[in-house]
């Protein structure tokens, strides 16, 4: 069993590359999401340009975030809904915990929410007897079987049909043993009539939300499947569960935000529905909740303000950054232990729950640089591992051996006499023993990271420098 | 020991430290009032109606909407239940009560049987009205409130909305300017509760990515454009 | 684009794994410079770049080198890499690494501005559009990551090689993806590595290539290395290599005249 801590994420990882089911939902994975937002990008010739203007809003409302989450709480009272602040997950869950009470609450539905997984609402509710029902079919599905989710947008993506079919089979009691669960349209179907009933006898049902409108005090949810409009218009009391760095100045700046949202995500021009939520039910509405609350989840994201992280508080959530993740592609999202997988993960676990915790994450990377070239907030995600990294050589977290021999190879460098004469003998010294191997070598000292699964290619002999200054300088390499 | 939101605020105030207070104060404010779009795509702005309603279909299509072109309000029902014989689902139907939707005389159409109401567990189809179509997309704009209740939109498993050609707009901002509080001319009003934006019929790739249609919302969209909803 | 420089100087940063590993593609970088009139030089204070150190979170000796590097090539019109990573270092991050030193900061810029990647160099400043070389097979050419999104190599090198009579060219599906070398990557989190390079290999593989080709030492010693060890008859060689039309054995590999010898 895959353990929930970054700390564990290199054993996690193996298992992870070991797992042939799970590697085969990588491998659709990545090419349908990949192409998907390519040619959603492709067809709309200002997308980059939105892009821009995406990131220049964030920044803007990052700078001004206490002013505009003043402002969404005047407004959002305005309209009739009730405002919560929570400084961490403890405080978000009583809270949640204390309105499912003064209504008796029993079964609770509850939409998609990232943040809800990271205050870990479900087992608190169980605790104290009441039901979280999940909803979003990939949710619901790793809910029955016990498992986080492993992708930001499609939870379930570790998931076949088969493990499916078992799940329901054990959890629905009022499925019938002959009915054939074989292909996917069954599956869903089933999922849909189980659902239909939870949604109808909730009490209360409770949301995520991808924006804060602060101008109308408004709530905004994206979703395909519809459970989170089901989830909050049935059961007598909605609420939203957000973190604070949620919040956008207007309509029109969220409008932005939407038309990067989808595209990025799933390549779709536009989710399927996008929710607009203001206040509660209006007198002589024939439908809705009678109350609307709004959790302020903080959570660690306050002291990210005015740091050289304070940019990560840009993120949407899209999950393009996992999509396009060579790391994320080769292991998928639980070897990473926490909430956020991926390169978005890697930057913003560590600050949720100390760089200590989760050491493993912002070294986890080639660098390669395709997170942030898609990244639809222009998020420079490398640069921010790249902080940790900083941090932790500065707090002295690195490996001792690792400091040394980085300390002594710098030293070389900075002299060059030094550092040519290291290297010439280091590519005499190798090439002696590549010799044996045809020019390559199956083992090197130290090196065992690369020879167990790769052969190393041996030097020529000289090093360019000093055939280059040599005695007989002809311009030709040695053979 | 102060509260969650004063700690919260003196932790955010603590990465502004050094800000021009004033300023800030005067940009937020003058943003929170601002009534401009930012960057609306080209072809979020058709020349004129014509393109915009042929624009709208396009897209409400590709997102696998299905949709059906009228005169007047008259021929609605008839479309509806050519319709729903075509597709073979129930003659019933709950019925947004939008006095709009009166005029199409529902109680001629003998074999269509609507119920006017918000929907309820049982009702197969449900009929409502679009306050906007949304050209960008294929994106229809659907307002909560007594006339329009928003379970009809999420409930049956065939949702068919109506929408006169002239709702039909180019962008997301365009539909939305409407409801918004005004800061030239200084009105000031509360959103419905809810604006549904709805694209297409409800889906999942959730089980192995592969995609269905019909997740917990409607299974089919079905649209009437309504070229003349005024007339007669 | 702006009138082909006449005679620029030149002044060549070989990199840590040319110098060690592969002279050969330090001598053809400075056969195609030369061809096009550039006055090459190699100058004698060059070490590392220091990215080993920047990605390591060790940021005090990041700078120290980088300013090391500046001042080495202080004297010449360009600097050009027969890397995108190193170039990508000395472009992008020098200028990040010392942005709190106002005294090296300017001359980080500048320093930038004038370094470019050998290929990109060739085509984008020299305008080179094809090179008298010869290569029979048929190649793949893997973009690093570093020349394709910090130094905006793509086109250049496939415009070049397209001029190589008896090569030619294959497009990879997978090719803006990682190889899963990643620096100290590849020995910190080898498992993965190896997932991502042999990934590479089967695509190479697959697209019916004899050679694989790239403009970075640190892809070609994972991507070869894999080949090697898979037993895959497939042949690696830098770019300049081949535009240069400099014999070598593959990366690896030994001439079959040298392995004759030493038999
Ligand atoms: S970091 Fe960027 S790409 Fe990744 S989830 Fe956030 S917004 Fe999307």
């Amino acid at each position: 069993m895959t353990e929930m801590s970054p700390l564990h994420f290199k054993e996690n990882a193996i298992r992870a590359l070991g797992d042939a089911e799970l590697q085969r939902a990588l491998g659709n994975m990545r090419q349908g999401f990949i192409e998907k937002r390519t040619k959603a990008a492709e067809r709309l010739p200002e997308f980059d340009a939105l892009r821009d203007k995406a990131k220049e809003i964030k920044d803007h409302v990052l700078a001004h975030l206490d002013l505009y989450l003043e402002a969404f709480e005047k407004n959002c009272v305005a309209g009739g809904g009730t405002v919560h602040w929570a400084k961490d997950s403890a405080q978000a869950r009583d809270i949640v915990l204390n309105i499912c009470r003064l209504v008796g609450a029993e079964t609770v539905t509850k939409g998609k929410s990232m943040v809800g997984e990271e205050i870990e609402i479900n087992p608190f509710l169980e605790a104290n007897g009441i039901r979280p029902i999940e909803t979003d079919l990939g949710e619901y599905i790793i809910q029955l079987r016990n498992e986080p989710p492993s992708h930001l947008i499609a939870p379930a993506i570790h998931v076949n049909k088969e493990q499916i079919a078992d799940a329901f089979r054990q959890h629905h009691r009022d499925l019938s043993p002959e009915r054939p669960l074989t292909d996917r349209a069954a599956l869903l179907n089933e999922a849909r009539r189980a659902l239909r009933e939870r949604f109808l006898e909730a009490d209360v049902g409770i949301t995520g939300a991808n924006f804060l409108i602060a101008e109308t005090g408004s709530t905004v949810i994206v979703t395909n499947e519809g459970n989170g409009d089901l989830t909050q218009t049935l059961p007598r009391i909605h609420i939203v569960l957000a973190s604070i760095e949620k919040v956008v100045p207007n309509f029109d700046d969220a409008a932005t935000l939407i038309r990067v949202l989808a595209r990025s995500a799933t390549g779709q021009e536009m989710s399927v529905y996008t929710t607009v939520s203001t206040g509660r039910k209006r007198p002589g509405d024939l439908d809705g909740p009678e109350q609307f609350h709004v959790v302020l989840i903080d959570n660690g994201r306050s002291k990210l303000i005015g740091t050289e992280f304070q940019e990560v508080l840009r993120c949407i959530r899209c999950g393009a950054c996992l999509n396009h993740c060579p790391v994320y592609g080769s292991v998928g999202g639980h070897a990473y232990g926490s909430v956020y997988p991926g390169p978005i993960g890697k930057v913003l676990t560590p600050a949720l729950q100390g760089l200590e915790n989760a050491r493993d994450l912002p070294n986890a990377s080639t660098f390669c640089g395709r997170c942030e070239e898609v990244c639809p907030m222009r998020i420079p995600l490398p640069k921010m591992m790249r902080h940790w990294r900083e941090q932790e050589y500065a707090k002295r977290m690195v490996a001792p051996r690792v400091r040394w021999a980085l300390r002594l190879w710098a030293l070389a460098a900075r002299l060059p006499s030094l550092y040519h004469f290291g290297a010439r003998l280091a590519a005499w010294w190798l090439y002696r023993r590549g010799k044996k191997g045809r020019g390559r070598l199956a083992k090197v000292p130290y090196g065992e990271g690369w020879t167990r699964f790769r052969d190393f290619p041996a030097p020529l002999g000289k090093t360019f420098q000093s055939q280059w200054r040599g005695p007989r300088r002809h311009r030709r390499p040695s053979p | 020991m102060s509260t969650a939101r004063e700690q919260i605020f003196a932790a955010l105030r603590q990465g502004f430290r050094g800000r021009n207070e004033a300023a800030a104060k005067v940009g937020v404010d003058a943003r929170l009032a601002r009534r401009a779009p930012n960057l609306v795509p080209a072809r979020a702005k058709p020349e004129q109606k014509r393109a915009a309603v042929a624009a709208f279909t396009a897209m409400a299509e590709e997102a696998a909407a299905t949709v059906a072109r009228v005169n007047t309000m008259i021929d609605v029902p008839g479309a509806v239940a050519d319709y729903l014989r075509n597709h073979n689902l129930p003659m019933r139907a709950a019925l947004a009560p939008d006095p709009l939707l009166d005029a199409a005389r529902w109680e001629r159409r003998k074999t269509l049987e609507v119920r006017k109401g918000r929907a309820e567990a049982f009702d197969e189809v449900g009929i409502s009205l679009a306050y906007r179509g949304v050209a960008e997309t294929g994106t229809l704009v659907m307002l909560s409130g007594e006339n329009t209740p928003t379970t009809l939109n999420f409930l049956p498993e065939t949702e068919i909305v109506i929408l006169p050609a002239d709702r039909v707009v180019g962008a997301y901002e365009e539909a939305l300017a409407p409801l918004r509080s005004n800061s030239e001319d200084g009105s000031r009003h509360s959103l419905p509760r809810v604006v549904n934006f709805v694209t297409g019929p409800s889906r999942s790739a959730d089980i192995e990515q592969a995609l269905q249609l019909g997740a917990h919302g409607p299974r089919r969209l079905h649209i009437v454009i309504v070229d003349d909803a005024a007339g007669p | 684009m702006s009138p082909r420089p006449q005679n620029p100087s030149v002044g060549l940063f070989a990199t840590c794994l040319v110098d060690l590993f592969r002279p050969s593609v330090g001598f053809a970088a400075a056969k195609l410079l030369e061809d096009v009139g550039c006055r090459v030089a190699l100058p004698r204070g060059q070490t590392c770049c220091g990215q080993p150190a920047y990605n390591s979170g060790d940021k005090a000796n990041a700078k120290r080198l980088a300013r090391r590097t500046i001042a080495a090539f202080r004297h010449f019109d360009y600097v050009v890499v027969p890397s995108g990573s190193c170039g990508g270092m000395i472009k992008t991050h020098y200028p990040e690494a010392l942005a709190d030193d106002r005294k090296w900061l300017p001359r980080a810029r500048a320093f930038a501005e004038k370094t470019y990647e050998l290929v990109s160099f060739l085509h984008d400043v020299m305008g080179v559009r094809d090179v008298k070389a010869r290569f029979e097979g048929i190649a793949a050419y893997h973009d690093s990551c570093s020349s394709l999104r910090e130094m905006g190599v793509r086109v250049q090198p496939r415009a070049l090689l397209a001029s190589v009579t008896g090569l030619g060219l294959r497009e990879l599906p997978g090719r803006d993806a990682c190889c899963g070398f990643g620096g100290t990557f590849c020995v910190k989190y080898p498992e993965i590595s190896n997932h991502m390079v042999a990934d590479k290999c089967r695509e190479i593989a697959e697209s019916g290539a004899d050679t694989v080709l790239s403009g970075d030492m640190g892809c070609l010693m994972n991507i070869a290395g894999k080949l090697l060890r898979e037993g895959r008859a497939i042949r690696a060689y830098h770019v300049a290599e081949v535009l240069a039309g400099v014999e070598a054995a593959p990366i690896g590999q030994v001439k079959p005249e040298a392995e004759e010898a030493t038999a």
